[in-house]
């Protein structure tokens, strides 16, 4: 049996434990507005810039380019881990790690390389662990991500592509789905895919008549060859995003569960320490009886 | 007002501005054009340099810019930037001290780090271009 002490000093302990959780769940929900209202404000800029590719696409689709058509054998995989910089957020990171092993996983059983490139902490620590070297590696944010970090990483995809280093680009992310729900994701970033690219097919066949007539400066091929470093760009830029959102989304849920357990323990935990107390109360009384009864 | 221009501009980080307008001057880059109400279709890439436009009520307004594209369509001109910032919005001493950075890290920089000099190049570039920007309007 426990002493009454050892109970109240642990009663206290998890009580404390919860006050953090809890306050860390409340600084996760503000985070996750933020985050949240980030990913809205690109939002537009992702969609407009996804329309114009769309148009000239349309234009110039005999148009070629090297981040478009990629390269027939694959030898080298580059890819892109992002997770967050700090724990304490379920089993968020640890299910990016998981996907991004499992890629590699597949790459070597295709007698492919793998080439890691990490955003956040937590994945390059995990892949440093493994012996895996990273060609490079983005960390210390804080999960905050300013365009430069995508804007500087999509340049070294690039730069890295066309040098020869890696033959094709993935990007492993968490996607936001909802409060609840953020699942890893592969999004290929070279060669390009239009991800909606179903679903531009499937508009009106108005609209693509009045753009006919398009007119655009510099040429066709320069303006693509301007514009595609940048559609990479606002992938990376979405990706991070994402993760920053989900990284807050699942903070918030495990801190809520957290301090959930929190409660389902101090509840056992005074449970105890009231058996403990009538224990001792009980034994105290025997004693007492006792010697009144040896008196007598 | 049935013949108005509707200018947007939008950067990866937030929506600058969002306005009817008379007139927009945009830098492209093989130079500048002017829209007006009922431009033809046009897509172009942007220069870092100033854009200005003219609002409803003939005022001049200026905003810096740094590389991206324009679209006009339909009697709306949108700005795709990769920064952009209002003139009443730039820092001077931002500006002057961003200008500062850049020219130290040219003048120290290896010249065997070319991404470096790049950056640091496009980064005075781009401190000029407010600094200039906002010497004009005063």
């Amino acid at each position: 049996m426990p002493s009454l002490k050892d109970v109240k000093g642990k009663i206290a302990g998890v009580g404390k434990t919860k006050q953090i959780t809890k306050a860390m769940n409340m600084v996760a929900s503000a985070k996750l507005r933020g985050a949240q209202a980030r990913m809205e404000r690109f939002r537009a800029y992702a969609d407009s810039f996804r329309d114009m590719l769309r148009d000239v696409a349309e234009k110039e689709a005999e148009l070629t380019h090297p981040l478009l058509t990629g390269r027939d054998e694959i030898r080298r995989v580059g890819v892109v881990l992002v997770t967050s910089d700090r724990g304490l957020c379920g089993s968020f990171n640890s299910n990016l790690i998981a996907e991004a092993l499992k890629l590699a996983e597949e790459c070597r059983s295709r007698g492919q390389e793998i080439v890691f490139y990490s955003v956040g902490r937590k994945g390059r620590d995990a892949l440093l662990k493994r012996g895996y070297s990273l060609a490079g590696e983005n960390s210390g944010l804080g999960g905050v991500y300013p365009f430069q970090v995508a804007d500087r990483l999509g340049l070294q995809l690039i730069a890295d592509y066309l040098s020869g280093a890696v033959d094709t680009v993935i990007l492993i992310y968490g996607q936001f789905v909802s409060l609840m729900h953020q699942a890893p994701r592969r999004m290929q970033l070279i060669p390009l895919q239009s991800e909606e690219q179903s679903e531009s097919r499937a508009e009106p066949e108005g609209s693509a008549s009045a753009r006919i007539d398009l007119l655009y400066e510099p040429s066709g091929e320069a303006l693509m060859q301007a514009l595609l470093p940048r559609v990479l760009k606002s992938f990376v830029f979405k990706g991070l995003l994402n993760t920053a959102t989900s990284e807050q989304a699942a903070r918030m849920t495990a801190m809520d569960n957290a301090t959930r357990n929190c409660d389902d323990l101090i509840q056992t935990l005074t449970q105890l320490y009231n058996k403990t107390r009538q224990a001792a109360i009980t034994s105290e009384l025997i004693d007492i009886v006792g010697g009144a009864d040896a008196l007598q | 007002m049935e013949h108005a221009l509707q200018l947007e501009i939008v950067t990866p980080d937030k929506s600058v501005l969002s306005e009817t307008v008379d007139f927009v001057s945009v830098p492209g880059s093989e130079g500048a054009f002017g829209v007006l109400p009922g431009h033809t279709p046009f897509l172009s890439a942007l220069a870092l340099g100033c854009l200005h436009y003219t609002t409803l009520s003939g005022e001049t307004k200026y905003v810096a810019v740094n590389g991206g594209f324009a679209e006009v369509s339909h009697d709306v001109v949108r700005i795709l930037a990769d920064s952009a910032e209002k003139a009443e919005e730039i820092d001077m001493n931002r500006a002057e001290e961003a200008k500062k950075r850049a020219e130290d890290r040219l003048r120290d920089a290896d010249r065997s780090e070319e991404i470096n000099i790049t950056r640091a190049d496009a980064a005075l570039k781009r401190a000029l271009n407010r600094l200039s920007l906002k010497r004009f309007i005063r």
